[in-house]
Parts: C-alpha cells; structure tokens; sequence
C-alpha cells in the first residue's frame, strides 16, 4: 500500500479525533476507527512504516495512539491475508 | 389514464375527524366533512358521470357533466365541486339530469374526431364511455361548423403527443402540472371555444415541461398519449412493481401485452409517490430490450484478446478457477467484490455472502462508498441507525424545511414534487447549497435563505447555524436532557457557543453572510417542525461523516427527531442504497450494521453459511484500487456497479483494473469496467427479476418479474451459480427464500417477507415483533442507541486548495433526464435532453477567460484534465464551476481528486480546484478513451458468433 496515502488517511482520521477535549479519548479515537475501518494489511503497513520511521508527517497524536494501542490496532491474523492461500471451509451454506 | 382501469372516486380522499351522514339516491352514507358529493356517491355505490374530475386533482367543476339535484337546492349543482352536508339528499339520475347530460355530451363530441376505431385510447377513453354512458344518440349540430379538428398534432416529446383535435379542455392535465407535478408548465389560453391547452409558447419539447408524465396520466382522451401505447396499442395486464431509478422507490404498474412492456405508469396506491411519477421511472425503461444488451457469457484471458462467448457453466467454471487460483497465488484476501444500489437486496446480500463465505474475507464493498457512506456512519453514531429518520409523507407536516447539499427537483423528482406541494402550503425554506438550485427560485415556490456557501465549507456553517441555536437560547434544553447523552451536549455545546464557530467569524470561510446565517439559523430553531433533507453535497466531502454528524447534532438540539414532520432526511441516489447497506454491503459490518469483529453476530451467520467468517474488515473501494496497485489485491467480482465510470481519479482506477488478473462484471451492458474486465456475466433488467429494493424513507418494496431474463438467469441465480463453483453450495428456489434468511439474520427484518409485503404493499423497517407493520418514524420516544449522542465537529479545511494556476472550484452533480453513469438512461430517448455532460460557468469567470456559450474549454485539475462544451449561468457563483458524469467521454472523473472523507473513504467529488481554459480538442486522456472504446469494441464478437 502507499505509505504516504496511509499517512494522509491516518491524519485525516487524527484531526477529528483531536476535536475531542480529553487526550486519551483521542488516542482511544484514532485507534479504535483504524481497528474497525482498516483492513490488517492497512493497518500493518502503517505499523511497519512507523517502525522504520517512514512514515513522514504523521501527526504526533496517531503515534501517541498506536504506541498506546500497539496490540489493538496490530492485526490479530498477522501476515494470513497475504500468505495463507485459503481457509478451511465447510461447503454447507445455504 | 390507466389502461388496466383502477377505481377512481373523482375527487381527493379527505381526513377529517367529523363526519358527515347524507343520503344518495336513496342510499344512506357517511363520509369525512369536505368530501365532494361525487366522492360520497362513490361511497354509496353510485358513479356519477365525469369528464373533468379525478381523485387525483381538486375538484374544477368545468364539464358540467357531473350535475345532480339535491333537494331544497335550485338548478343542477356539479357533484365534484359540491360538498357533503348533513341530511343533504342527492339525486343522481332524473330526466332532466340525463337531458342535460346528453347536450353536454353532445356539444364535446360536435368537436371531436369520430376515429374511435383507429384512436389508440379506443376502448380505454373516458368521453367515449361517458358517451355511453350518458346515452348519446346524434350530434344535431353536425360537424361542419368551427371546429379543433385540423389543430396540429405536436409530437415533440420523444415520449407522447399532443393531439388538440382531440382535447375537451378540461384541464386535467393543466392541473395535473401544477398541482401533481408542481411546474406549471401548462395553461388554458384563449377564451370560450377559442380556448386552448398550450405548453409555453412554443412545443412541449421546449417548453419547462419536465415529461413527468402527470398530464398523460390525468388525459381522460387520447389527446396526450404515448408513443409506445399508439405504436403497441392497448396493454391487456399489468403487474406492480418498483422503479429501478433513484431512492424514491416509485410503485409502477407495468402494462403488459405478453412480455413487452408498452407502457409504465406510476402506482396510485404506491406508498413513495401516491400516483407520480418522473421522467426516468415514466418513460426511460427503454434500455432493458436496447440491442446493446449482451445476453450472453464472455471470457478472456487478457484484456487485449477479444472477447469469447461460452456457455453458463464454462464462465463459471472459468471464474471460479481463476479466484482460486488467484487466492493460492496471493492469499485468500488478495480477491473481492462489489455490489449495487441498483441490484435488489436479495442479490446484494447474495453478492456479500459469496464473499465472505465463499472468498473467505471481508472485501466486499459497494457503491454506497462513494454516495452516502458518511451518513451511514454519522447517523449510527449519533441516533444509531444507519438510516434516515422519516418516511416522505412527513414533510406534509414540516414547518421549516432545510435542503443541504440536494437538488430533489433533478435528482428526486417525484419528492421534490411532494416537497413543492408543502412549500406552496406555505412552509418556509432554507436551502444551502454553492449553486442556486432550482428550488431557490421556481414557480409558486422561493426559499426564504439561499445560503451558497463555497464549496468544502459546510461543518463551518453547520457549526454557524447551531452556534446561533445555542447562544440564542434555542436550543430544546427539555427535550435534550430527556432524550440526550447531557455530558456530550454539554462538550458540544461549549464548542459550537466558542466565538470561532459564530456566523460573523465564520463569513470569511464559508462566504455566506452571518445576517443570513442568523437569519436561517433563527428560523429553522424556532419553526414547529423543522425537517433537514440532505444529498450528496453533505457526503462526498472530506468531512463528510462530520457534517452529517452535525446535522444531527442541529436537529437533536433544536428537538427535531422523533415525529412527524421533523427529522434528518439523506435523500438517496440511486433505488437501493439503503438496501444494499442494509444487507451487509460494508467490508467491516454484517447485514444489519453489526461490525464483523462482534464473535456472537459472527456465531450467528457461521451457523447458517457453515463457515468460518473473518473478523478483520476488509477492503473499501478506494482501498481495493491501492491494493491493486500495490499487488496484494488481484481479482474483483462486481456486480452492477461501472466503478471506471463513477470512482475519482479514474487514471488511478483504470491503472488499477489493468494490474488486476481476472475482472468479473456482471452487467446489463459491457460499460466501462467491463473494458477491464476477463469475465463478463450477462446481467437482467428489473423487469426480468424477483426482489425487492429499500427505498431512502427504509421502505421495502416489492420488484416483481414482468418477463423472463433475456440471459436465461436472474442476477440472483448467477451468483448462486458462482458461488457452486467456487464449491460454496447456496440452495434457493427463489427470492423470498433469501429475504427469509435475511429476516432471521437481522433483527431490524425479522418481521419482514414477501407475504408482509403482498398484504402492506410496503413496509419499513424496522419490522419486527415490536413493530409488526414497520416504523415510518424512527426514533420516538428514545433514540436507537439510547441516548442520542452530540458529536464535537471541529471545521477542518480541505486540502484540496485553490491556487493561482487552479484558482476555480469544481463541483459535481446530476440533471433530471440522466441517471448516474447514464449507462440506462444514455440508452433511451433521455438523450434529447441530455446528450453530453456540459461545465456550467458564471458570466464573471467565462468573460475573465474570454470564454462564449457553448465553446469547447479545457478543465485542468491537480489530477488531470479534459474538455466540454460551456453553459454560462447565474446558477453559479463565481469561481465555482459545475459539471455532470453521465456520459463516460466527458471524463468528469479524469479530474476529480482522491480526496476523501476521513472516516469513510467516501470521495471528496464535491470540490477540486481547476482552471478552465478555451480549447480546440479533445484532451489526450479523451483521444485515449476514443481508441479504448474502438479497440475493445471489436473485440466483442458479433450477435450470435460464438
């Protein structure tokens, strides 16, 4: 994904959440939209980009926030989305 | 008039809470005070003869056909025009009735052509039944004296005639304008026999006629016919069903002959438009039998091989292999899909279903991400449910009504009509909108405020106007700490009271002047019943989930939620965005707006699909294309949606789409994904299929097969098919059986089936065991989540800027006779009045460019650019220009920006600064599109090659 179009979205994201007057109920913001709006290998490279320090121009408060909310905001399936061929399924839908 | 005949009571029904007792003929009944004689015979049994009247305009009392006696009265009073009175005793019949009656009659028909046999309301007319019925035996006038009878026929409407031979002038259709359709495009001009219907001063084609159809309709002659009923003759059934056009989910009777259509007329006991109609769902359904349907599978390999026509199993075999494939290649979320606003929401459910069970992730998406997303989350967050808060009627009862970000007259017309006839009551009107639409000023109808603020401005002027409810006390403090989460009203209310949010501070932003603010502000406040409609001017926005957030947070402060006449409204694009939302469209929620990673919703579906479901949320549409490009997303199945067409930034899609190894569209023609595509499922119209579609107002209606699929397949029935050969077994017989399974995964459909619907003829949701018959007003007496919840919402500029080399603002929109892509509407005869999208200028900026009426102009973005021919207009405020996307040539899209709201990924169409240029040529992206569109024409095999 393009890194500079995660940081982008991820500010944009930041700067409504910063309208808020309490600073955890920002981060807890922040985090809590890309937990329930980003697919893993979004949120993923964001982490990565952030790891690397590559992410130029994210705002402070989005690092604040997934520094607060790593585990969170990391995606629960790891790399499965881009390596694991298929799921096992039982072929008795409706 | 209505060829399959439906009862018709000759005036208006009346609501009153008194009644009245009177006898007719001596047959006793009792009616609402204000009921017409006329409407009361109907009740007792009793048809008095007409010509003038219907139950769908007021009473006019011109054809005197309709006298009774009643007794202690003198003369022949009209039964149409008089009133019910208690103990009042009326006489229908009478020889001196039947006599007058007759020399009535006789005098229209002295005036009138005598080819009932080759007329094409032969058998179905109203004066040659009242001729009947009065018992006309001779004209003793003759017919040689003056006459109509060599009148022109005007036939410029590409959809009905004109034919004044045979005009009584009775103004049905006169009134059927002004007062059904709200124009006022038609008068009776002239005097006594000179007189006349005359549309404008010229044709009906270049008058302000809009081809509603409402004229047509209320003709009780073949004076307005249509084309297709004289060139099929007379329909001999009918089916109702529900137009596959815009969010207002007009009922339709399709008049049949066999299984050609010949005409579609609006349903009178439709719920969504009481017997109207517009030009689209009326006349545009053309394009379901245009020869550029393909009706066949197709395949390919590459997008540059041509096109190979295969049975049904081969493209399924072919499509299914290929997802496999792909998913082993590149991971299970390395495939997706995309439903449709335009598919019923069986199929969309189907469609979501196939992609998480099937594809085993949680990449489905739909076409809602670029219209209403933002409300979906705006409204869940702050009342929620995703979903507008009234039905249409409730505007009937609103005393203020704000329009923001919405043009229902263009683009909801059979609402706006409703809304007209509101306005004209005498409800006050704010719009709020960059251009003046044309709501600020029409016929009988002028807003009080036009606030045109400059566009990507309106959380500051939301902020504005609730600055002034708050600081000028207001606010419904009662209602507020009733129904209200008051720690949040309290954060909000200390945020929009901050003097940065007040209208004055907020003039140089927005450019709307505070003393309007103020004034709009105070009257929307202070009104008994305001009501906000809102379209996609509110949506497409980078801040688009927080201006509807806004909106609500307005209409909760000033108690506007919860009743009629009141409420927030989001006026839907296209027919199914409610539905197809509702059925789990959205990669991070299952139908019913519960968010994937809920194990106990999951636990729910798994049992049923017997499968395991993803908890992550997958892609969005605009993520897709990144993912495509960055090679970790590799195939899409999308069903009814041209997203080359409709998405931003469209070099940014097609670049997408081309690194992207199978492509599967489903579609009723080969648009412009289809270029792009490796498979091709032929889809079915509306009329070839079972379902049913949601409305804007949440109301569930019935679609209904009035001929077999073209294809041999429902679109339903090819996803089913897909989905087998992908190994994932889906077993319906038909539609209802999915809407059942809808109904026992959602909580909101539980009481809903096809049954529910046969015997309401349309129901709301939600429809449970709480609200058995559904819910036409939303949130009553609490609000779905409870306590409703003020949002703070900061004003946060776009970065989408003008500059000096893009010192304009573009914004985009829709026009009546167009829908969408056009892809339906381009295919009819809509075209003559619409045949290319044109940029909309004001005389200040075009004569800063030199710029002349129809010369061709270059519109440069950031992004790229193209060309179109200019109409300069007042419509528009300096330095903001406007254009439409319903031809693919226009590259509207080639300019528009990847901008988007924050929270939903909804595309910021609604603002990108250009420049506009005096041209010579087409853009290279248009000579470009021009080559596509050749190449991948030949590439298509001829009719019945294979």
């Amino acid at each position: 994904m393009n890194v500079p179009k995660l940081v982008k979205m991820a500010n944009q994201i930041a700067a409504f959440f910063e309208g808020e007057p309490e600073p955890a109920a920002v981060l807890e913001g922040i985090a809590s939209h890309l937990c329930r709006f980003w697919d893993p290998r979004m949120r993923r490279e964001l982490l990565a980009a952030v790891d690397a320090g590559t992410a130029d121009g994210l705002r402070p408060s989005v690092h604040d926030s997934l520094r607060a909310h790593r585990v969170r905001v990391a995606p629960r399936n790891g790399d499965k989305q881009l390596t694991e061929p298929d799921i096992p399924m039982a072929a008795t839908g409706h | 008039m209505y060829s399959v005949k439906e009862p018709d009571s000759g005036t208006p029904l009346r609501v009153h809470p008194d009644s009245v007792r009177l006898e007719i003929d001596g047959v006793s009944v009792e009616v609402p005070k204000g009921t017409s004689v006329m409407r009361a015979a109907v009740e007792a049994g009793v048809r008095v003869p007409k010509l003038c009247a219907t139950d769908s305009l007021e009473a006019f009392g011109s054809c005197r056909l309709c006298v009774v006696q009643i007794d202690g009265r003198r003369g022949f009073p009209a039964s149409c025009t008089t009133l019910v009175e208690p103990g009042m005793k009326v006489h229908t019949q009478s020889p001196a009735i039947a006599k007058l009656r007759r020399n009535t009659m006789e005098l229209y028909i002295s005036d009138h052509p005598l080819d009932c046999l080759t007329c094409p309301a032969n058998g179905n007319c109203e004066l040659q039944e009242m001729a009947g019925v009065v018992g006309l035996r001779e004209v003793r006038y003759g017919y040689e004296g003056d006459n109509h009878l060599k009148a022109e026929k005007d036939e410029s409407n590409p959809y009905f005639t004109f034919d004044p031979t045979k005009c009584i002038v009775c103004s049905r259709c006169v009134r059927a304008c002004e007062e059904v359709q709200g124009t006022f495009a038609l008068t009776v001009e002239g005097r006594g026999f000179g007189s006349k219907i005359a549309a404008g001063a010229g044709n009906f084609l270049s008058s302000e006629c809009v081809s509603c159809g409402a004229c047509v309709q209320a003709c009780p002659t073949a004076t307005l016919m249509e084309k297709s009923v004289i060139d099929a003759g007379q329909p001999d059934h009918s089916v109702v069903t529900t137009c596959a056009y815009c969010g207002v989910g007009c009922s339709f009777r399709a008049e049949m002959q066999g299984n050609e259509v010949v005409r579609m007329v609006p349903n009178k006991d439709g719920h969504a438009n009481h017997g109207h109609s517009c030009v689209k769902g009326r006349f545009a359904w053309g394009y379901a039998s245009h020869p550029d349907r393909l009706k066949l599978p197709m395949i390919r390999a590459k997008i540059t091989d041509p096109w190979r026509s295969v049975s049904w199993e081969e493209a399924f075999a072919y499509a299914a292999g290929e997802i496999k494939r792909i998913q082993a290649t590149y991971g299970r979320g390395s495939v997706g899909g995309i439903t449709s606003s335009r598919c019923t929401n069986e199929e969309t459910f189907l469609v979501q279903k196939l992609v998480r069970a099937a594809f085993g992730n949680n990449n489905v998406d739909t076409c809602a991400r670029v219209c209403h997303s933002p409300t979906g989350y705006g409204l869940k967050t702050t009342l929620g449910e995703s979903a507008g808060t009234q039905q249409f009627d409730s505007v009937m009862k609103a005393d203020c009504i704000v329009v923001i970000g919405a043009n229902p007259p263009e683009a909801h017309p059979v609402f706006a009509s409703q809304m007209k006839r509101r306005l004209r009551q005498g409800a006050r009107l704010i719009i709020i909108d960059p251009r003046a639409t044309a709501l600020v000023r029409s016929a009988h109808v002028e807003a009080d405020y036009h606030l045109p603020l400059r566009p990507g401005t309106n959380v500051a002027l939301i902020n504005a106007i609730a600055h002034v409810v708050v600081t000028e006390g207001l606010a419904r403090e009662d209602y507020i700490h009733q129904r209200c989460d008051v720690a949040e009203y309290e954060k909000w209310k200390a945020f929009v009271s901050l003097d940065r949010n007040s209208p004055e501070a907020t003039e140089a932003v927005t450019g709307v002047p505070a003393a309007d603010v103020r004034g709009a502000a105070r009257l929307y406040g202070s009104a008994g019943n305001g009501a906000i409609y809102y379209g996609l001017g509110v949506t497409e926005h980078s801040q688009g989930s927080t201006m509807v957030m806004g909106i609500a947070n307005l209409a909760m402060a000033t108690g506007n939620i919860g009743r009629d006449g009141v409420g927030v409204n989001p006026l839907r694009g296209q027919n199914n965005v409610q539905g197809a939302c509702d059925m789990g469209s959205f990669p991070h929620e299952l139908p019913g707006y519960r968010h994937v990673s809920d194990g106990a919703v999951r636990g729910l579906f798994e049992g049923v699909w017997g499968v395991t479901l993803d908890p992550e949320p997958g892609l969005r549409i605009p993520n897709m294309f990144d993912a495509a490009h960055d090679g970790s997303f590799r195939a899409l199945y999308v069903q009814g949606e041209d997203i080359v067409q409709s998405d931003p930034d469209t070099q940014h899609v097609t670049a997408a789409m081309e690194a992207m190894e199978c492509v599967i569209v489903q579609d009723l023609f080969l648009n412009e994904t289809a270029k792009y595509a490796h498979v091709f499922f032929p889809g079915s119209s509306f009329l070839e299929k079972d379902g049913t579609f949601t409305n804007a107002e949440r109301r569930i209606s019935r679609v209904r097969k009035v001929m077999p699929p073209l294809t041999g397949l429902a679109d339903w029935e090819i996803t089913v098919r897909f989905a087998q050969a992908l190994g994932y077994s889906m077993h319906y017989d038909h539609p209802s059986q999915i809407m059942a399974e809808i109904a026992s995964l959602t909580p909101t459909f539980t009481g809903v089936s096809y049954d529910k619907i046969d015997q309401l003829g349309s129901v709301q949701w939600p429809c449970n065991d709480a609200a058995p018959n559904g819910t036409p007003v939303m949130h009553i007496d609490r609000f779905i989540r409870g306590k409703g919840r003020f949002v703070v919402t900061e004003y946060v500029p776009t970065e989408e800027r003008t500059s000096r080399r893009f010192p304009l603002l573009l914004t985009t929109g829709r026009i009546l006779s167009q829908y969408n892509v056009g892809a339906q509407t381009r295919r009819t005869a809509n075209v003559t009045w619409h045949d290319e999208d044109v940029l909309e200028l004001h005389p200040h900026d075009a004569e800063q460019r030199g710029i002349q009426a129809g010369d061709r102009v270059r519109v440069e973005s950031r992004q790229g650019d193209t060309t179109l021919h200019v109409e300069i207009t007042e419509r528009m405020q300096p330095g903001v220009v406007y254009t439409t996307f319903h031809h693919p040539e226009s590259g509207a899209n080639v300019v528009t920006t990847e901008n988007s709201d924050w929270a939903t990924n909804c595309p910021e169409y609604k603002v990108t600064a250009v420049q506009v240029s005096l041209a010579e040529a087409p853009s290279t992206w248009q000579r470009r599109f021009g080559e596509i569109e050749a190449v991948q024409a030949a590439l298509v095999p001829a009719p019945g090659a294979k």
